[in-house]
């Protein structure tokens, strides 16, 4: 009995103490390095293994979920939103910046008559949970050839219009990502307008990457050299204040 | 008897691997606790399964944190991958698999069998001949050939990053909400295997598995003091 107890208080004890461990290697200098070299190694894992043009799998119209579940922000009131909803987004300006040979500003119609790709894939939550719906918009290497990016963009920063409560949300890509043919702007869900609670007016998708990254209420990209005079410096609104992973390919 | 030394090296990594993985992962359960079967699925009346939210003292972090749960998960992911992949490669190549794992014909009787499940309900756990008795190599080959890279692949499915590649995977699998459910019904798997292992590591003499477990040499696994063994058989007691 009595060696029995010691013995699962030895247990407890050392699992409180590797619990207790794991809280003070997490925070550490070293630890928050070691995962963000973590986070590098599976990116550099998942390219090795993929091809750079690789499609993520697209659906038939019956595989549509019955509903595409909005999550973050749903219905942003801060600025001008209210307004911009209320005038059906005809103000709303969409800026390609940066390092580009040319700035550029859209409107929603002449993003509409920009060449669209139509897509029909399944957006993964990083909580879990996935949704599948059809969405029509211009590849962002359209936005990125009319500007004419340069040579020395190795990001690109998509601007967004939500603020939450420490900021505006913000989000970032590499050019692998950026210039991937399934990467859209998109401004239709299931054939309809983008719905206020999913990004409308306009929406980034990431397809091999999970929902965080694919930012929504956009007013504009950004090309850049470095993430570090961003933001916090992680590169998104969730990484530099939630602490989530730069890359989210798993 | 005696562990080789990847044997040792492999269970004691992939020990705090799975530790790691398994907290980590009731953390990320914790995030949105409803499985789904098929491709999607968002909302609790789709779900085939509400997980009850797990407390603190069973995760990684022992609070609420999907980003430092999964900032373990895929640390942890690594070592728990090519580990197993490393004593794969080892258990084939030095002969591990096919001289202890490997069941031979006569082992499937059922005679056989139930011989075995009574030796073990007497508690009886000496082993005639080979290392592992039929039931134990029906566990290590459930466990190795089945879960492990059950965890692997379901993992690598619900990875949005490989999909590109592994699309087949996930077909197979039926879907990403399924690859997801079937990855928390094996690490629960894993987690029953773990009880039952460490049962029998304390039923069989503990402190001479351990130690054959971490610095090798012979050992033979002992009976409780409560076991029965049957005298009409084996060595004559």
């Amino acid at each position: 009995m009595s060696i029995l107890m010691k013995r699962r208080s030895v247990l407890l004890g050392s699992g409180a103490l590797m619990l207790g461990a794991c809280s003070k290697v997490h925070d550490s200098t070293a630890g928050q390095s070691l995962f963000g070299v973590v986070d590098d190694w599976h990116k550099g894992l998942q390219r090795s293994l993929t091809a750079r043009n690789a499609l993520a799998p697209e659906f038939a119209p019956e595989d549509i979920s019955p509903f595409f579940r909005g999550n973050g922000s749903t219905d942003p009131q801060n600025d001008g939103y209210p307004q911009h909803v209320a005038e059906g987004f005809a103000n709303w300006r969409f800026t390609v910046g940066g390092l580009v040979e040319r700035p550029l500003s859209f409107t929603l119609n002449q993003i509409m008559r920009l060449p669209q790709r139509t897509q029909i894939t399944r957006h993964d939550c990083v909580e879990g949970w996935s949704a599948i719906g059809q969405w029509t918009g211009p590849q962002l290497s359209t936005f990125l050839d009319l500007a004419k990016v340069k040579e020395a963009a190795n990001y690109i920063v998509f601007r967004c219009a939500d603020d939450y409560t420490q900021g505006r949300y913000y989000e970032s890509i590499d050019m692998v990502d950026a210039l991937h043919p399934q990467t859209i702007i998109a401004h239709r869900l299931n054939g309809e307008p983008l719905p206020v609670r999913n990004g409308a007016p306009l929406r980034a998708r990431v397809e091999r990457q999970l929902g965080y990254k694919h930012a929504k209420y956009l007013t504009g990209v950004e090309a850049v050299a470095s993430l570090d005079d961003i933001g916090l410096g992680k590169g998104g609104y969730w990484e530099d204040h939630g602490g989530y992973q730069w890359y989210a390919g798993m | 008897m005696r562990h080789l030394v990847s044997t040792r090296l492999w269970h004691w990594i992939n020990l705090i691997a799975i530790v790691i993985l398994f907290m980590s992962g009731l953390n990320i359960s914790n995030a949105h606790p409803y499985l789904y079967w098929g491709n999607w699925g968002f909302s609790p009346d789709q779900a085939w399964l509400a997980v009850p939210r797990f407390p603190g003292w069973m995760t990684i972090p022992d609070f609420y944190s999907l980003a430092k749960a999964r900032d373990w998960h895929l640390l942890m992911a690594l070592p728990f991958a090519f580990g197993l992949l490393f004593i794969w490669i080892a258990m084939l190549w030095n002969g591990h698999f096919r001289r202890d794992l490997v069941t031979r014909k006569h082992e499937w009787r059922w005679r056989a069998i139930k011989s075995d499940i009574v030796q073990h309900l007497r508690f009886d756990f000496r082993h005639e001949g080979g290392k592992y008795n039929f039931l134990q190599k029906l566990a290590y080959g459930g466990v190795f050939g089945v879960l492990l890279p059950g965890m692997i692949l379901t993992g690598l499915a619900i990875s949005p990053g490989m999909e590109a590649t592994l699309w087949w995977l996930v077909d197979i699998l039926g879907g990403r909400q399924s690859a997801r459910s079937i990855h928390f019904l094996f690490a629960w798997a894993i987690f029953g295997f773990f009880i039952l292992h460490v049962a029998l590591v304390l039923l069989t003499g503990p402190i001479g598995q351990l130690r054959a477990m971490t610095l090798g040499g012979d050992y033979e696994p002992a009976n409780p003091p409560f076991a029965r063994p049957r005298h009409d058989k084996g060595d004559a007691a």
